[in-house]
Order: C-alpha cells, then sequence, then structure tokens
C-alpha cells in the first residue's frame, strides 16, 4: 500500500514544476543528457543583470583580504621557497552573513517578479538566513523547513541559530527531527501554498554565485596583477564550487585551479537518527560533498544547475579537529572571527599552501557569519555532551561521531586528496542508471557525461567499458 | 526555557505534531530513526487561551493556520558559546610566539600589515 510520503512523492514532478516557474523538460536531450548551458541561460539574465539584482539587494561587493600571518604561520612550516599567498573573501560580511545572499537575491527576485506571494525552502543552513532576509525585503512571505532535533528533541546548536535567525527575519520555521522526508513536507506545503520553491540548486540560486568569481578574478588582478592561481571552496551540495567556478570562467580566470574542500564524515549516516547529534559540521562534509557531486539530479530540482564534478582539479578532505584549530587560528591572528563550516576551505589551503610556491595564490572564497551555537566552542562543548571524545594530539586519529582531536602543531594539518577519478566513475555509473535498461550510449551521450565529468570522451568510453566488465 | 504553561489567544506559542508515523515514512531510513515518528515544531500565534500539553491552533508568520499539540509558551532561544576549549585555548599564544620567531629569522618587516608606515606613535 502507498504511504502519505509516497503518495505525495508520486506528484513531486507536477508540483515542483507549478513552483520552480520553469519547465525543465525542454532541456531533456536523452535518458542520459540534457542541454546545461541551455538551462543554465533560460533566466535571461545578463552576468550584469545579476550584479544589479544584488547591488539593489544589498548583496555581494564584500571584501577580498590577504592573510599574512597565516601565510608566514605556512611559511614558517613549508620547505625553501614555498608557502603561497592566501586570501579570503569574507562573505560573512553579506546581509545574512554568508555567500549564501548571492543565491537567495536571485530567486526571490524571479520569486518577485513572477507573482508569487511568498517562498518555501528546505534548508538547515545559512541559506534558510539569506531566503529569509531577502524575502523580508521584497515583502514575501517565508517559509523555511529545518532539520533541527534528534527524537530526543535535543537540538544541533549551529541548526538551533539557523532557526533564531530565519524566525528574526521573519520566517515560518519548520523544526523537525531527522530524515529526509523533509523534502516531502517542503513538497506538500508547495502543494498547499503556490509558493515559489526558493530551490539551492536551480539555475537562478547557482547563478548568483558565479558573481563571487567575477569579484574574484577582478579584484585579484587588481590586487596582485592576476587572478589567483588556486581557489579554495568549501564543498557541500555544489553549488558553490559550480557557481564560483563559472564566474571565475566567466572573468577569463580559465588556468584558476579549482579546489573543492569537506569536511571527512566518513563512517556517520545522514538520516541516521543516533549520527545526527554526532556530528560537529552540519553542512561542508563528505557526506553531502560526494552523493551530491556523483550524482547531483538526487537534488529538489529536475535538474541540478550544481554540477560540481565539471569544475573540480582536486577535492581535499580535512578532519573537524584540523577546522577548529584553524577556525581559533583566524581569531588569534588574523581578528577574524568566523563560523567553522566557512572555515573548512582554509583549512584544506594552508595543507594546500604550504607545498606550493611562494609567488602562488590562493583564495578561500568564503567565511561564514559565527555567533551562539555556530561557534566552534559551541560545537566542541556540544560534541563532548553528545559522549564524542575531543582531546589533543595528532588529527589522522580523527574518528567521525567519536573522536575529534585537536592538532597541537599546524604542521599536523594535512588535507587528503579524495579520488576524483573514482568519483566520476561513480557518477557515470549513476547517470547510466537513469537510462532504460538495454539502453546504449549514444555520442552525444558520450560527451554529455564527458562535459559533466570535466574529462574526454575516450575517459568515458573506458569507464563504460569497465562498468560493463563488472 | 521559560516557565508559563498557560496562553491566551493571541500569544506567541510553539505547537508540536507529528509529520508522520513511523508506517508512513520512507523505506530507506536506518532502523533508529525509521522506528521513530517524525515530528516538527513550530511557532505563532495562539488562536486560543490553552495550558501546554492540550490541543491548540496557531496562526503562523505566514497566516497558515496549524494545529498541534502546544509545547511552549513564548518560546526562546538558549543556544550559547560554552566554556573555552582546553585543547583550543593555547593556539593563539603559540602561533604568535611562532610568528615572532619567523618574523626574526625573516627580517623586521615580514609580518608588517598591509599599508603599514614607519611613522609610529599614533595608535
Amino acid at each position: 500500500m502507498a504511504t502519505k510520503f509516497d503518495a505525495i512523492m508520486a506528484r513531486r514532478g507536477e508540483i515542483m514544476r507549478k513552483a520552480l516557474g520553469m519547465d525543465y523538460d525542454r532541456f531533456e536531450q536523452s535518458p542520459i543528457a540534457f542541454d546545461y548551458e541551455g538551462m543554465m541561460a533560460a533566466h535571461g539574465y545578463s552576468l550584469d543583470d545579476i550584479v544589479a539584482i544584488q547591488t539593489k539587494a544589498g548583496v555581494g561587493n564584500t571584501p577580498l583580504l590577504e592573510l599574512k600571518n597565516l601565510t608566514d604561520v605556512v611559511r614558517s612550516m613549508s620547505a625553501p621557497g614555498k608557502g603561497a599567498r592566501i586570501f579570503v573573501k569574507d562573505e560573512a560580511a553579506n546581509m545574512a552573513g554568508a555567500f549564501k545572499d548571492r543565491r537567495a537575491s536571485v530567486s526571490i527576485h524571479v520569486a518577485k517578479e513572477k507573482g508569487y506571494e511568498g517562498v518555501i525552502a528546505a534548508t538547515s543552513g545559512n541559506y534558510g538566513a539569506a531566503v529569509s532576509s531577502q524575502a523580508a525585503r521584497y515583502g514575501l512571505k517565508c517559509i523555511i523547513v529545518q532539520e533541527t532535533f534528534d527524537s530526543r528533541h535535543i537540538g544541533q546548536p549551529e541548526i538551533v541559530e539557523k532557526s533564531r535567525i530565519c524566525e528574526a527575519f521573519g520566517a515560518e520555521v519548520l523544526q523537525l527531527t531527522v530524515g529526509p522526508e523533509l523534502f516531502f513536507h517542503m513538497v506538500e506545503l508547495l502543494d498547499v501554498t503556490g509558493y515559489f520553491a526558493a530551490s539551492l540548486y536551480s539555475s537562478f540560486g547557482v547563478s548568483g554565485i558565479e558573481t563571487l568569481g567575477l569579484e574574484i578574478a577582478e579584484e585579484m588582478t587588481a590586487l596582485t596583477g592576476a587572478p589567483p592561481t588556486h581557489c579554495v571552496i568549501t564543498h557541500a551540495g555544489g553549488g558553490n564550487t559550480t557557481g564560483t567556478a563559472r564566474g571565475l570562467k566567466r572573468a577569463g580566470a580559465a588556468d584558476t585551479q579549482i579546489i573543492s574542500a569537506s569536511v571527512d564524515l566518513s563512517g556517520l549516516h545522514m538520516a541516521s537518527d543516533d549520527d545526527f547529534n554526532r556530528k560537529s559540521f552540519t553542512t561542508g562534509h563528505t557526506g553531502f560533498g560526494v552523493p551530491f557531486a556523483t550524482w547531483p539530479d538526487r537534488a529538489d530540482v529536475p535538474r541540478n544547475a550544481a554540477r560540481s564534478l565539471r569544475y573540480i582539479d582536486r577535492y581535499l578532505t580535512v578532519t573537524q579537529g584540523e577546522v577548529f584549530y584553524i577556525t581559533e587560528a583566524m581569531s588569534k591572528i588574523e581578528g577574524l572571527e568566523r563560523g567553522p563550516a566557512g572555515n573548512t576551505a582554509m583549512t584544506a589551503a594552508v595543507s594546500l599552501a604550504r607545498d606550493l610556491p611562494r609567488d602562488d595564490t590562493v583564495v578561500v572564497q568564503e567565511t561564514e557569519y559565527t555567533g551562539a551555537g555556530k561557534h566552534h566552542w559551541a560545537q566542541l562543548n556540544f560534541a563532548r555532551e553528545m559522549g564524542v571524545e575531543v582531546r589533543s594530539g595528532d588529527p589522522a586519529e580523527n574518528a567521525p561521531g567519536k573522536v575529534i582531536v585537536i592538532p597541537e602543531r599546524p604542521e599536523q594539518i594535512r588535507a587528503k586528496d579524495f579520488d576524483v577519478a573514482r568519483m566520476r566513475k561513480s557518477y557515470v555509473r549513476n547517470a547510466l542508471k537513469q537510462a532504460p535498461g538495454g539502453y546504449v550510449p549514444t555520442a552525444d551521450d558520450i560527451a554529455f557525461l564527458a562535459a559533466d565529468t570535466n574529462s574526454d570522451a575516450a575517459a568515458v568510453e573506458a569507464i563504460i567499458a569497465e562498468l560493463k566488465e563488472a | 526555557m521559560t516557565d508559563a504553561t498557560h496562553c491566551k489567544a493571541g500569544d506567541w506559542v510553539e505547537v508540536e505534531r507529528v509529520l508522520l508515523e513511523p508506517a508512513d515514512r520512507s523505506k530507506n531510513l536506518p532502523p533508529e530513526t525509521a522506528e521513530k515518528p517524525l515530528r516538527m515544531w513550530i511557532k505563532g500565534f495562539a488562536q486560543a487561551e490553552g495550558s501546554v500539553g492540550e490541543a491548540m491552533t496557531i496562526e503562523t508568520m505566514t497566516g497558515r493556520l496549524v494545529e498541534g499539540t502546544l509545547s511552549a509558551v513564548n518560546p526562546g532561544y538558549f543556544h550559547t558559546f560554552g566554556n573555552p576549549i582546553p585543547e583550543l585555548v593555547h593556539v593563539g599564544a603559540d602561533l604568535r610566539a611562532r610568528l615572532a620567531d619567523y618574523h626574526a629569522a625573516e627580517g623586521a618587516d615580514a609580518g608588517d600589515p598591509p599599508g603599514a608606515s614607519a611613522e609610529g606613535g599614533e595608535r
């Protein structure tokens, strides 16, 4: 018998079409391929239009800061001639405290233009704050659906703070217990209210991040004479990587290496009521990063605009303890007290810059606000209360959900390369699964899969051959 | 937590409700999640007088009427920073000492902040 959950999910396509104000079917080309660039351009806004929308909304143009002390810490432990310059884009300076304002500003502008009465987003993170803030400015009603509590009604402090800030901006906040059916309830609410789906993964939202890449390319050129050699991006659903990389490319920064970075939460189940409060990061972690990179269309839109494998050159992972150490360091030696999730990329950058020549330039493209609940002290105190061991030592001994090891020295901070080739293979396997049994990928399908994985036709054909054998 | 357990019509309150009983949940859940109901808490204005634990209808910020069980009256926020973390309290001093050593070895100008001049004095 179909459950209530199944019944709503069966009507999901029809409800989402109405709520997104966009027909995704016209971009489909085959059971595998679709016109990605066509979908991204369909809203009709140029990059200049988006800059204008964001300027009006009070979003963007955040400071780009050189972190000389952090660079010197890196150089103090680098081989001679090594230790690249580290810069940060202080996105916490946006109205609601994170780069997510860029994403929300375009979505909410579209909702207003199209005449929707309100907006709905399913998000437990900074995006909820951004949508609530922009909706307040545009005079739209706003509902945020969050995964806040475990079954004992114990709230993850970072998410409890997100509830507070969304309510501060006048949003109606639904605080749920653990489970992916949060999306079911969002779809049900879209059906009942007729509001706009301010999805994280629509082309509107992801286009809004392109201005961040554009600003970085322009500001770094003004400051150093060239775009950065490397851009390090905290990676969760992949929108941050996708939008920033696209913006850099549109600004002509074709040679900038795109490095995604996530906190390693391997072994923790994202839908587990037991694991929920044993993780000290609620975003920017591998629990979102890997599944969304290897199958982006698992999102709440028919085709996800965030397709990070198109742009990633390297994917680095760091541990929770390493990020907490760098978060404390940023306050103490750079005067920047910011949230830990945004410092994930900063931690990877410290490890990366150590091995790069001194002339190289590494931009960490975001910070996020911090405060009660979201602060790294709050997270560590909470971890202890939840039975997670917190101790000093070698971060290699980190065990997600069991032990958080805070480095004793910065030398112990070493990001690990996640195997991008393996992610590409996993993506191709997932894409092929969407086609009916016996379907043979065409040359156009192969070309699409190559573009979607930042590889070439020969590499995709080799993966397909390997999958057939297995 | 607020001590109030009773509300008048128009008070800002929170209600709780079950969105999905275990039998109605997604089939792809780990057992520790699947065996529990999906619950929700939401705030709004009480539509009648009532006490915690009783049925209550609220009007939310978007104007929706939501039924549930009254769970709190004038609910607040009590998340905090907590105590300093002993494993982190030394980080600032360690890194400042490291920077001082590094700058001494590299030459006096290595640590000047951007735009720093030799005028000094004015602070």
